[in-house]
Protein backbone atom coordinates (compact mmCIF):
# COMPACT_ATOMS: atom_id res chain seq x y z
CA UNK A 1 0.00 0.00 0.00
CA UNK A 2 1.10 3.67 -0.92
CA UNK A 3 2.56 5.72 1.89
CA UNK A 4 0.04 8.21 3.45
CA UNK A 5 1.32 11.59 3.80
CA UNK A 6 0.41 14.71 5.74
CA UNK A 7 0.92 18.24 4.60
CA UNK A 8 2.16 20.54 7.83
CA UNK A 9 1.40 24.39 7.13
CA UNK A 10 2.19 27.56 8.69
CA UNK A 11 1.67 31.06 7.40
CA UNK A 12 3.60 34.26 7.59
CA UNK A 13 1.37 36.67 6.43
CA UNK A 14 1.62 40.21 5.70
CA UNK A 15 -1.08 43.11 6.29
CA UNK A 16 -0.30 46.96 4.80
CA UNK A 17 -2.00 48.78 7.99
CA UNK A 18 -4.43 51.40 6.72
CA UNK A 19 -2.58 54.39 7.96
CA UNK A 20 -2.55 57.69 6.04
CA UNK A 21 1.01 58.25 6.57
CA UNK A 22 4.01 55.63 6.94
CA UNK A 23 5.59 53.94 9.48
CA UNK A 24 8.46 56.24 10.11
CA UNK A 25 7.67 59.87 8.42
CA UNK A 26 4.79 61.68 7.14
CA UNK A 27 4.47 60.79 3.60
CA UNK A 28 1.27 59.66 2.01
CA UNK A 29 0.54 55.82 1.85
CA UNK A 30 -1.76 56.36 -0.53
CA UNK A 31 -1.61 53.63 -3.57
CA UNK A 32 -0.79 54.49 -7.00
CA UNK A 33 0.85 57.56 -7.18
CA UNK A 34 2.82 58.55 -9.79
CA UNK A 35 6.53 56.49 -9.21
CA UNK A 36 8.60 58.13 -5.84
CA UNK A 37 6.28 60.68 -5.34
CA UNK A 38 5.07 59.84 -1.94
CA UNK A 39 8.85 59.61 -0.48
CA UNK A 40 11.53 61.79 1.65
CA UNK A 41 14.99 61.37 3.05
CA UNK A 42 13.46 58.98 6.09
CA UNK A 43 11.57 56.20 3.55
CA UNK A 44 14.68 56.86 0.98
CA UNK A 45 17.25 55.88 3.62
CA UNK A 46 19.10 59.05 3.47
CA UNK A 47 22.18 59.19 5.52
CA UNK A 48 21.86 61.55 8.81
CA UNK A 49 17.34 61.17 8.40
CA UNK A 50 15.22 60.25 11.53
CA UNK A 51 12.33 57.86 11.45
CA UNK A 52 9.55 58.94 14.50
CA UNK A 53 7.22 55.90 15.32
CA UNK A 54 3.33 56.87 13.59
CA UNK A 55 1.32 56.32 17.00
CA UNK A 56 -1.89 54.57 15.13
CA UNK A 57 0.64 51.85 13.73
CA UNK A 58 0.54 50.59 17.43
CA UNK A 59 -2.95 51.53 17.62
CA UNK A 60 -3.79 49.31 14.88
CA UNK A 61 -1.23 46.22 15.70
CA UNK A 62 -2.75 46.54 19.12
CA UNK A 63 -6.40 46.24 18.05
CA UNK A 64 -5.42 43.33 15.41
CA UNK A 65 -3.00 41.60 18.60
CA UNK A 66 -5.89 41.69 20.59
CA UNK A 67 -8.33 40.33 18.58
CA UNK A 68 -6.34 37.09 18.14
CA UNK A 69 -6.37 36.95 21.52
CA UNK A 70 -2.73 37.57 22.21
CA UNK A 71 -0.04 38.63 24.73
CA UNK A 72 0.87 41.83 24.71
CA UNK A 73 4.78 42.91 24.55
CA UNK A 74 4.36 45.55 27.17
CA UNK A 75 7.81 46.84 26.82
CA UNK A 76 8.90 46.10 22.95
CA UNK A 77 10.96 47.76 20.42
CA UNK A 78 12.41 47.28 16.98
CA UNK A 79 15.48 46.06 15.51
CA UNK A 80 17.70 46.39 11.97
CA UNK A 81 17.42 43.53 9.56
CA UNK A 82 20.63 43.93 7.48
CA UNK A 83 20.01 42.70 3.72
CA UNK A 84 20.78 44.01 0.26
CA UNK A 85 18.80 44.76 -2.08
CA UNK A 86 17.76 47.09 -4.23
CA UNK A 87 13.86 47.80 -3.23
CA UNK A 88 15.69 48.46 0.36
CA UNK A 89 17.14 51.84 0.41
CA UNK A 90 18.86 51.52 3.91
CA UNK A 91 20.31 48.44 3.40
CA UNK A 92 18.16 47.44 6.09
CA UNK A 93 14.68 47.11 6.96
CA UNK A 94 13.50 48.22 10.51
CA UNK A 95 11.14 45.15 11.98
CA UNK A 96 10.86 43.48 15.09
CA UNK A 97 13.21 40.13 16.33
CA UNK A 98 13.35 39.93 19.95
CA UNK A 99 10.11 41.51 21.24
CA UNK A 100 7.62 41.54 18.85
CA UNK A 101 4.30 43.62 19.99
CA UNK A 102 2.53 40.40 20.28
CA UNK A 103 2.40 36.83 20.65
CA UNK A 104 0.97 33.48 21.72
CA UNK A 105 -2.61 33.92 20.34
CA UNK A 106 -5.01 31.77 18.53
CA UNK A 107 -8.01 32.38 15.97
CA UNK A 108 -10.76 29.72 15.26
CA UNK A 109 -11.50 28.22 12.23
CA UNK A 110 -13.97 25.87 10.84
CA UNK A 111 -13.52 23.57 7.91
CA UNK A 112 -16.30 21.39 6.85
CA UNK A 113 -18.35 21.96 10.32
CA UNK A 114 -15.17 21.43 12.35
CA UNK A 115 -13.89 23.85 14.40
CA UNK A 116 -9.99 23.79 14.87
CA UNK A 117 -7.73 26.62 16.73
CA UNK A 118 -4.74 28.04 15.06
CA UNK A 119 -2.17 29.70 17.15
CA UNK A 120 -0.50 32.79 16.35
CA UNK A 121 3.27 32.28 17.36
CA UNK A 122 3.57 36.15 17.19
CA UNK A 123 3.24 39.62 15.35
CA UNK A 124 5.51 42.09 14.69
CA UNK A 125 5.33 45.27 13.06
CA UNK A 126 7.82 46.61 10.32
CA UNK A 127 8.26 48.86 7.09
CA UNK A 128 7.64 47.34 3.27
CA UNK A 129 9.90 47.58 0.61
CA UNK A 130 9.71 49.85 -2.20
CA UNK A 131 8.64 48.28 -5.66
CA UNK A 132 10.66 47.22 -8.46
CA UNK A 133 9.13 48.12 -12.02
CA UNK A 134 10.97 45.23 -14.25
CA UNK A 135 11.72 46.59 -17.77
CA UNK A 136 11.74 43.92 -20.39
CA UNK A 137 13.20 46.73 -23.49
CA UNK A 138 16.32 47.53 -21.58
CA UNK A 139 16.98 44.30 -19.17
CA UNK A 140 16.88 46.71 -15.99
CA UNK A 141 14.60 46.96 -12.99
CA UNK A 142 13.01 50.41 -12.42
CA UNK A 143 12.75 51.30 -8.32
CA UNK A 144 9.76 53.09 -6.84
CA UNK A 145 10.27 53.68 -3.34
CA UNK A 146 6.03 54.99 -2.40
CA UNK A 147 5.91 51.92 -1.14
CA UNK A 148 9.10 52.45 0.79
CA UNK A 149 7.60 52.45 4.58
CA UNK A 150 4.63 52.16 4.40
CA UNK A 151 3.62 49.77 7.90
CA UNK A 152 2.87 46.60 7.67
CA UNK A 153 2.16 43.65 10.51
CA UNK A 154 3.23 40.51 9.44
CA UNK A 155 1.32 37.99 11.59
CA UNK A 156 3.35 34.16 12.30
CA UNK A 157 1.20 31.49 12.93
CA UNK A 158 2.06 28.10 14.59
CA UNK A 159 2.85 24.99 11.88
CA UNK A 160 -1.27 24.56 12.53
CA UNK A 161 -2.95 23.90 9.13
CA UNK A 162 -3.00 20.57 7.42
CA UNK A 163 -4.59 21.38 4.14
CA UNK A 164 -5.28 23.87 1.54
CA UNK A 165 -8.74 24.71 3.17
CA UNK A 166 -7.82 24.96 6.47
CA UNK A 167 -5.06 27.76 5.01
CA UNK A 168 -7.79 29.52 3.03
CA UNK A 169 -9.76 29.50 6.48
CA UNK A 170 -7.63 30.87 8.19
CA UNK A 171 -6.77 33.64 5.98
CA UNK A 172 -10.44 34.43 5.54
CA UNK A 173 -10.67 34.77 9.08
CA UNK A 174 -7.87 37.01 9.37
CA UNK A 175 -9.00 39.09 6.85
CA UNK A 176 -12.43 39.60 8.35
CA UNK A 177 -11.09 40.61 12.01
CA UNK A 178 -8.91 43.02 10.37
CA UNK A 179 -11.14 44.81 8.08
CA UNK A 180 -14.07 44.59 10.88
CA UNK A 181 -11.24 46.53 12.49
CA UNK A 182 -10.75 49.17 9.70
CA UNK A 183 -6.94 48.07 9.72
CA UNK A 184 -6.49 47.10 6.31
CA UNK A 185 -8.40 46.40 3.69
CA UNK A 186 -7.05 43.37 3.21
CA UNK A 187 -6.39 43.03 -0.43
CA UNK A 188 -4.38 40.48 -1.83
CA UNK A 189 -4.82 41.23 -5.09
CA UNK A 190 -3.41 45.09 -4.44
CA UNK A 191 -0.70 43.32 -2.00
CA UNK A 192 -2.33 44.75 1.12
CA UNK A 193 -2.71 41.14 1.78
CA UNK A 194 0.46 38.89 1.17
CA UNK A 195 0.74 35.30 2.26
CA UNK A 196 3.69 33.20 2.56
CA UNK A 197 3.36 29.71 2.76
CA UNK A 198 5.61 27.08 4.72
CA UNK A 199 5.25 23.95 4.11
CA UNK A 200 6.54 20.46 4.52
CA UNK A 201 5.05 16.75 4.69
CA UNK A 202 5.86 14.11 7.17
CA UNK A 203 4.74 10.25 6.89
CA UNK A 204 0.91 10.11 8.39
CA UNK A 205 1.19 9.30 12.54
CA UNK A 206 5.19 11.03 12.65
CA UNK A 207 5.86 12.90 15.13
CA UNK A 208 8.84 14.77 13.78
CA UNK A 209 8.71 17.70 11.27
CA UNK A 210 10.27 17.12 7.23
CA UNK A 211 11.87 19.91 5.41
CA UNK A 212 9.77 22.93 5.26
CA UNK A 213 10.00 25.28 2.09
CA UNK A 214 8.61 28.45 1.84
CA UNK A 215 6.53 29.84 -0.70
CA UNK A 216 5.80 33.36 -2.24
CA UNK A 217 4.33 35.53 -4.89
CA UNK A 218 1.14 34.07 -3.80
CA UNK A 219 -1.51 36.69 -4.93
CA UNK A 220 -4.74 35.22 -4.87
CA UNK A 221 -6.80 32.60 -2.68
CA UNK A 222 -6.69 30.15 -5.97
CA UNK A 223 -3.01 30.51 -6.41
CA UNK A 224 -2.24 29.37 -2.23
CA UNK A 225 -4.23 26.36 -2.82
CA UNK A 226 -2.92 25.32 -6.01
CA UNK A 227 0.78 26.25 -4.98
CA UNK A 228 -0.13 23.89 -1.51
CA UNK A 229 -1.22 21.10 -3.72
CA UNK A 230 2.08 21.69 -6.01
CA UNK A 231 4.59 21.56 -3.66
CA UNK A 232 2.94 18.70 -1.65
CA UNK A 233 3.38 16.94 -4.88
CA UNK A 234 6.60 17.77 -5.49
CA UNK A 235 8.14 17.21 -1.68
CA UNK A 236 6.28 13.75 -1.96
CA UNK A 237 8.20 12.90 -5.44
CA UNK A 238 11.06 14.21 -4.11
CA UNK A 239 11.00 11.53 -0.63
CA UNK A 240 9.49 8.90 -2.76
CA UNK A 241 12.52 8.98 -4.54
CA UNK A 242 14.52 8.77 -1.46
CA UNK A 243 16.23 12.84 -2.70
CA UNK A 244 16.17 15.19 -0.01
CA UNK A 245 13.93 18.29 0.54
CA UNK A 246 16.24 21.27 0.39
CA UNK A 247 15.06 24.24 2.92
CA UNK A 248 14.79 27.09 0.49
CA UNK A 249 12.80 29.92 -0.51
CA UNK A 250 10.95 29.41 -3.81
CA UNK A 251 8.56 31.46 -5.82
CA UNK A 252 5.37 30.31 -6.86
CA UNK A 253 4.39 30.21 -10.92
CA UNK A 254 0.67 30.39 -11.05
CA UNK A 255 0.71 30.14 -14.71
CA UNK A 256 3.14 27.28 -15.44
CA UNK A 257 1.71 26.02 -11.74
CA UNK A 258 5.33 25.37 -10.56
CA UNK A 259 7.44 26.50 -8.08
CA UNK A 260 11.13 27.07 -8.62
CA UNK A 261 13.98 27.53 -5.67
CA UNK A 262 14.65 31.24 -5.68
CA UNK A 263 17.67 31.40 -2.31
CA UNK A 264 18.31 29.09 0.22
CA UNK A 265 16.60 30.26 3.28
CA UNK A 266 18.86 32.88 5.57
CA UNK A 267 18.87 32.02 9.17
CA UNK A 268 17.99 34.66 11.16
CA UNK A 269 21.91 35.17 11.90
CA UNK A 270 22.29 35.91 8.54
CA UNK A 271 20.89 39.22 8.90
CA UNK A 272 22.38 40.59 11.83
CA UNK A 273 19.59 41.61 13.98
CA UNK A 274 20.66 44.57 16.14
CA UNK A 275 18.33 47.27 18.14
CA UNK A 276 17.54 49.75 15.99
CA UNK A 277 19.09 52.63 17.87
CA UNK A 278 17.16 55.55 16.06
CA UNK A 279 14.01 54.19 18.24
CA UNK A 280 12.88 54.63 21.33
CA UNK A 281 11.13 51.83 23.18
CA UNK A 282 7.71 51.62 23.51
CA UNK A 283 6.14 51.54 26.75
CA UNK A 284 2.40 49.59 26.62
CA UNK A 285 0.83 50.12 30.03
CA UNK A 286 -2.64 48.51 31.30
CA UNK A 287 -4.40 51.98 30.17
CA UNK A 288 -3.21 52.00 26.83
CA UNK A 289 -4.58 48.27 25.98
CA UNK A 290 -7.74 49.40 27.90
CA UNK A 291 -8.32 52.06 25.77
CA UNK A 292 -8.19 49.99 22.36
CA UNK A 293 -10.01 46.76 24.44
CA UNK A 294 -13.06 49.47 24.97
CA UNK A 295 -12.66 50.77 21.55
CA UNK A 296 -13.03 47.53 19.60
CA UNK A 297 -15.71 47.44 17.70
CA UNK A 298 -18.51 44.54 17.68
CA UNK A 299 -16.65 41.66 15.62
CA UNK A 300 -18.08 39.08 12.94
CA UNK A 301 -18.54 36.57 15.67
CA UNK A 302 -20.93 38.63 17.85
CA UNK A 303 -22.55 40.02 14.63
CA UNK A 304 -23.57 36.54 13.47
CA UNK A 305 -25.41 36.22 16.83
CA UNK A 306 -27.13 39.74 17.27
CA UNK A 307 -28.15 39.42 13.58
CA UNK A 308 -30.14 36.13 14.33
CA UNK A 309 -31.26 37.21 17.88
CA UNK A 310 -31.87 41.38 17.11
CA UNK A 311 -33.41 41.04 13.43
CA UNK A 312 -34.59 37.36 13.35
CA UNK A 313 -31.83 36.04 10.63
CA UNK A 314 -31.43 32.47 9.75
CA UNK A 315 -27.72 31.41 10.68
CA UNK A 316 -27.06 31.30 7.15
CA UNK A 317 -28.44 34.64 6.29
CA UNK A 318 -26.50 35.84 8.93
CA UNK A 319 -23.48 34.17 7.44
CA UNK A 320 -23.39 35.61 4.18
CA UNK A 321 -24.32 38.71 5.08
CA UNK A 322 -21.27 39.48 8.05
CA UNK A 323 -18.75 37.38 5.53
CA UNK A 324 -17.90 40.98 4.84
CA UNK A 325 -17.88 44.32 7.02
CA UNK A 326 -18.91 45.97 3.84
CA UNK A 327 -22.47 44.00 3.45
CA UNK A 328 -23.00 43.91 7.10
CA UNK A 329 -22.55 47.85 7.33
CA UNK A 330 -25.31 48.30 4.50
CA UNK A 331 -27.21 45.32 6.11
CA UNK A 332 -27.27 47.80 9.46
CA UNK A 333 -27.70 50.78 8.10
CA UNK A 334 -30.24 49.94 5.98
CA UNK A 335 -32.15 48.17 7.77
CA UNK A 336 -32.77 50.55 10.34
CA UNK A 337 -33.88 52.72 7.93
CA UNK A 338 -36.88 50.56 6.29
CA UNK A 339 -37.25 48.54 9.35
CA UNK A 340 -37.55 45.59 7.05
CA UNK A 341 -34.32 43.40 7.79
CA UNK A 342 -35.37 40.09 6.22
CA UNK A 343 -36.00 41.81 2.70
CA UNK A 344 -32.67 44.27 3.03
CA UNK A 345 -31.04 40.52 3.53
CA UNK A 346 -32.58 39.58 0.46
CA UNK A 347 -31.31 42.07 -1.94
CA UNK A 348 -27.67 42.07 -0.15
CA UNK A 349 -27.53 38.26 -0.41
CA UNK A 350 -29.58 37.41 -3.88
CA UNK A 351 -29.62 40.47 -6.32
CA UNK A 352 -25.88 41.70 -4.60
CA UNK A 353 -24.17 38.61 -4.80
CA UNK A 354 -25.29 37.42 -8.37
CA UNK A 355 -24.22 40.99 -9.09
CA UNK A 356 -20.59 41.35 -7.52
CA UNK A 357 -19.95 37.09 -8.92
CA UNK A 358 -20.99 38.15 -12.28
CA UNK A 359 -18.87 41.21 -12.64
CA UNK A 360 -16.17 39.71 -10.56
CA UNK A 361 -16.09 42.59 -8.05
CA UNK A 362 -15.68 42.50 -4.11
CA UNK A 363 -18.26 43.61 -1.66
CA UNK A 364 -15.63 46.86 -0.77
CA UNK A 365 -16.54 47.74 -4.42
CA UNK A 366 -20.18 48.51 -3.74
CA UNK A 367 -21.66 51.54 -5.04
CA UNK A 368 -25.28 51.57 -4.12
CA UNK A 369 -25.88 53.88 -0.56
CA UNK A 370 -27.91 52.34 2.18
CA UNK A 371 -30.83 54.44 2.05
CA UNK A 372 -31.20 54.07 -1.91
CA UNK A 373 -31.32 49.82 -1.11
CA UNK A 374 -33.50 50.72 2.47
CA UNK A 375 -35.86 53.31 -0.28
CA UNK A 376 -36.31 50.65 -2.72
CA UNK A 377 -37.31 47.80 -0.22
CA UNK A 378 -40.11 50.66 0.67
CA UNK A 379 -41.11 51.28 -2.78
CA UNK A 380 -41.55 47.53 -3.22
CA UNK A 381 -43.03 46.74 0.13
CA UNK A 382 -45.36 49.67 -0.47
CA UNK A 383 -46.85 48.17 -3.63
CA UNK A 384 -45.72 50.95 -5.92
CA UNK A 385 -43.33 48.90 -8.00
CA UNK A 386 -43.75 44.91 -8.64
CA UNK A 387 -40.56 42.25 -8.02
CA UNK A 388 -39.59 42.57 -11.85
CA UNK A 389 -39.27 46.28 -11.62
CA UNK A 390 -37.77 46.44 -8.67
CA UNK A 391 -35.07 44.09 -9.84
CA UNK A 392 -34.69 46.68 -12.50
CA UNK A 393 -34.23 49.35 -10.86
CA UNK A 394 -31.50 47.44 -8.54
CA UNK A 395 -29.38 46.30 -11.40
CA UNK A 396 -29.73 50.50 -12.18
CA UNK A 397 -28.61 51.41 -8.50
CA UNK A 398 -26.04 48.62 -8.16
CA UNK A 399 -24.16 50.01 -11.26
CA UNK A 400 -24.88 53.59 -11.18
CA UNK A 401 -26.06 54.20 -7.39
CA UNK A 402 -29.56 55.65 -8.72
CA UNK A 403 -31.98 57.37 -6.47
CA UNK A 404 -34.65 54.94 -6.64
CA UNK A 405 -37.82 56.88 -6.35
CA UNK A 406 -37.15 59.03 -9.04
CA UNK A 407 -35.41 56.80 -11.33
CA UNK A 408 -38.98 54.76 -11.01
CA UNK A 409 -41.09 58.20 -11.67
CA UNK A 410 -38.94 59.53 -14.43
CA UNK A 411 -39.39 55.67 -16.09
CA UNK A 412 -43.14 55.26 -15.42
CA UNK A 413 -42.32 52.38 -13.57
CA UNK A 414 -45.11 52.59 -11.25
CA UNK A 415 -47.56 49.93 -10.87
CA UNK A 416 -51.11 51.05 -12.89
CA UNK A 417 -53.49 51.21 -10.75
CA UNK A 418 -55.71 53.12 -12.98
CA UNK A 419 -58.65 50.30 -13.74
CA UNK A 420 -59.86 51.95 -16.79
CA UNK A 421 -56.40 51.36 -18.94
CA UNK A 422 -55.73 47.85 -17.62
CA UNK A 423 -59.18 46.92 -18.65
CA UNK A 424 -58.90 48.04 -21.61
CA UNK A 425 -56.11 46.01 -22.19
CA UNK A 426 -57.36 43.33 -20.69
CA UNK A 427 -60.01 43.50 -22.95
CA UNK A 428 -58.19 43.06 -25.92
CA UNK A 429 -56.01 40.50 -25.07
CA UNK A 430 -58.92 38.25 -24.44
CA UNK A 431 -60.13 39.39 -27.78
CA UNK A 432 -56.58 38.55 -29.36
CA UNK A 433 -55.97 34.95 -27.66
CA UNK A 434 -59.71 32.85 -28.54
CA UNK A 435 -57.51 29.99 -28.03
CA UNK A 436 -56.18 30.51 -24.46
CA UNK A 437 -59.84 31.87 -23.30
CA UNK A 438 -61.15 29.01 -24.90
CA UNK A 439 -58.83 26.40 -23.10
CA UNK A 440 -59.33 27.95 -19.87
CA UNK A 441 -63.04 28.14 -19.83
CA UNK A 442 -62.90 23.99 -21.19
CA UNK A 443 -61.14 23.80 -17.49
CA UNK A 444 -57.06 23.83 -18.47
CA UNK A 445 -56.08 26.47 -15.44
CA UNK A 446 -52.82 26.68 -16.98
CA UNK A 447 -54.04 28.91 -19.57
CA UNK A 448 -54.76 31.43 -17.64
CA UNK A 449 -51.00 32.03 -17.25
CA UNK A 450 -50.48 32.40 -20.82
CA UNK A 451 -53.38 35.34 -20.52
CA UNK A 452 -51.23 36.53 -17.82
CA UNK A 453 -48.39 37.09 -19.23
CA UNK A 454 -49.54 38.88 -22.44
CA UNK A 455 -51.64 41.01 -20.15
CA UNK A 456 -48.36 42.11 -18.37
CA UNK A 457 -46.56 42.48 -21.64
CA UNK A 458 -48.82 44.92 -22.98
CA UNK A 459 -48.42 46.85 -19.49
CA UNK A 460 -44.66 46.47 -19.64
CA UNK A 461 -44.38 44.70 -17.07
CA UNK A 462 -46.05 47.17 -14.81
CA UNK A 463 -49.60 46.37 -13.78
CA UNK A 464 -49.86 44.24 -10.27
CA UNK A 465 -49.66 40.21 -11.48
CA UNK A 466 -52.18 39.71 -8.56
CA UNK A 467 -54.73 41.89 -9.65
CA UNK A 468 -54.44 41.00 -13.16
CA UNK A 469 -54.96 37.38 -12.56
CA UNK A 470 -58.28 38.50 -10.60
CA UNK A 471 -59.58 40.69 -12.71
CA UNK A 472 -58.74 37.62 -15.73
CA UNK A 473 -61.03 35.33 -13.70
CA UNK A 474 -63.63 37.32 -13.32
CA UNK A 475 -63.92 38.73 -16.82
CA UNK A 476 -63.21 34.62 -18.08
CA UNK A 477 -65.53 33.20 -14.76
CA UNK B 1 45.29 31.79 18.89
CA UNK B 2 43.37 29.32 16.30
CA UNK B 3 42.11 30.23 12.86
CA UNK B 4 38.29 30.73 14.27
CA UNK B 5 36.95 31.79 11.00
CA UNK B 6 36.80 29.26 8.29
CA UNK B 7 36.84 29.61 4.44
CA UNK B 8 33.59 28.69 3.99
CA UNK B 9 32.47 31.74 6.39
CA UNK B 10 34.43 34.67 4.42
CA UNK B 11 33.22 33.72 1.49
CA UNK B 12 29.38 33.12 2.63
CA UNK B 13 29.98 36.00 4.52
CA UNK B 14 31.13 37.74 1.20
CA UNK B 15 28.13 36.53 -0.24
CA UNK B 16 25.46 38.01 2.12
CA UNK B 17 27.53 41.42 2.04
CA UNK B 18 27.42 41.14 -2.16
CA UNK B 19 31.63 41.75 -1.85
CA UNK B 20 33.89 40.05 -4.32
CA UNK B 21 37.06 40.39 -2.33
CA UNK B 22 40.67 39.24 -3.37
CA UNK B 23 42.71 36.67 -1.83
CA UNK B 24 44.40 39.57 0.72
CA UNK B 25 41.34 40.88 1.07
CA UNK B 26 39.77 37.78 2.53
CA UNK B 27 42.98 37.45 4.77
CA UNK B 28 42.81 41.04 5.99
CA UNK B 29 38.62 40.30 6.77
CA UNK B 30 39.52 37.23 8.71
CA UNK B 31 42.25 38.77 10.64
CA UNK B 32 39.59 41.59 11.54
CA UNK B 33 36.75 39.29 11.83
CA UNK B 34 38.84 37.25 14.76
CA UNK B 35 39.60 40.18 16.52
CA UNK B 36 36.25 40.80 17.01
CA UNK B 37 35.33 37.73 18.35
CA UNK B 38 38.30 38.25 21.04
CA UNK B 39 36.77 41.11 21.95
CA UNK B 40 32.97 39.63 22.40
CA UNK B 41 35.38 36.83 24.29
CA UNK B 42 36.51 39.54 26.64
CA UNK B 43 33.17 40.96 27.07
CA UNK B 44 31.53 37.29 27.88
CA UNK B 45 33.76 37.42 30.83
CA UNK B 46 31.62 39.57 32.73
CA UNK B 47 28.95 38.48 34.41
CA UNK B 48 25.34 40.03 33.32
CA UNK B 49 23.09 38.40 35.50
CA UNK B 50 19.89 40.28 36.16
CA UNK B 51 21.49 43.02 33.98
CA UNK B 52 18.37 43.88 31.64
CA UNK B 53 19.87 44.27 28.28
CA UNK B 54 19.81 47.96 26.87
CA UNK B 55 18.42 48.54 23.42
CA UNK B 56 18.85 52.53 23.77
CA UNK B 57 21.06 55.13 26.03
CA UNK B 58 18.33 57.77 26.60
CA UNK B 59 15.83 57.04 29.21
CA UNK B 60 13.16 57.65 26.84
CA UNK B 61 9.85 55.82 25.28
CA UNK B 62 7.10 56.30 23.85
CA UNK B 63 7.97 59.04 21.13
CA UNK B 64 4.85 59.06 18.29
CA UNK B 65 4.02 61.09 15.63
CA UNK B 66 0.28 61.50 15.16
CA UNK B 67 -0.93 59.72 11.47
CA UNK B 68 -1.03 63.42 9.13
CA UNK B 69 0.41 63.54 6.23
CA UNK B 70 3.00 66.34 5.99
CA UNK B 71 5.28 65.69 2.97
CA UNK B 72 4.25 66.16 -0.43
CA UNK B 73 6.23 65.39 -3.75
CA UNK B 74 9.60 64.60 -2.75
CA UNK B 75 10.58 62.94 -6.03
CA UNK B 76 12.87 65.52 -7.06
CA UNK B 77 14.85 65.51 -4.44
CA UNK B 78 15.15 61.54 -3.87
CA UNK B 79 16.07 61.58 -7.64
CA UNK B 80 18.31 64.60 -7.71
CA UNK B 81 21.73 61.81 -7.66
CA UNK B 82 20.32 59.03 -8.80
CA UNK B 83 23.27 57.80 -11.06
CA UNK B 84 20.43 56.58 -13.60
CA UNK B 85 16.85 57.69 -14.05
CA UNK B 86 13.81 56.18 -16.35
CA UNK B 87 10.06 56.68 -16.00
CA UNK B 88 10.48 58.21 -12.83
CA UNK B 89 12.32 55.64 -10.67
CA UNK B 90 15.75 54.70 -9.93
CA UNK B 91 17.14 52.48 -12.94
CA UNK B 92 19.24 49.57 -11.11
CA UNK B 93 20.54 46.23 -12.79
CA UNK B 94 17.36 43.42 -13.57
CA UNK B 95 16.40 42.21 -10.35
CA UNK B 96 13.31 39.85 -10.22
CA UNK B 97 12.54 39.09 -6.57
Amino acid sequence: MAKQYETVIGLEVHVELATKTKIFCSCSTQFGGAPNTHTCPVCTGMPGSLPVLNKQVVEYALAIGLAMNCEITRVCKFDRKNYFYPDNPQNYQISQLYLPIARDGYVEIETKGVKKKVRIHEMHMEEDAGKLIHDEWDDTSIVDFNRSGVPLVEIVSEPDMRSAEEVLAYLEKLRVIIQYLGASDCKLQEGSMRADVNLSVRELGSEKFGTRTEMKNLNSFKAIARAIEGERQRQIELIEAGKPVVQETRRWDDNKEYSYAMRSKEDAKDYRYFPEPDLVPIVIDDAWVERIKARQPELRDEKLRRYQKEFGLSEYDAQIITASIYTAELFERAASLCGKPKKVANWLMVETLRLLKERGMEPEEIKFSPENLAKLVALTEAGTINSSVAKEVFEKMFTEDVEPESYVAEHGLKIVNDEGELNAVLEKVIADNPQAVSDYRGGKEKALGALVGQTMKAMKGKANPGLVNQKLKELLG
Amino acid sequence: MANRISDETIEYVGILAKLELSGEEKENARSDMEKMLDYIDTLNELDTTGVEPMSHVFPLNNVFREDVVVNGDGSKDALYNAPYVKDQGFKVPKTIG
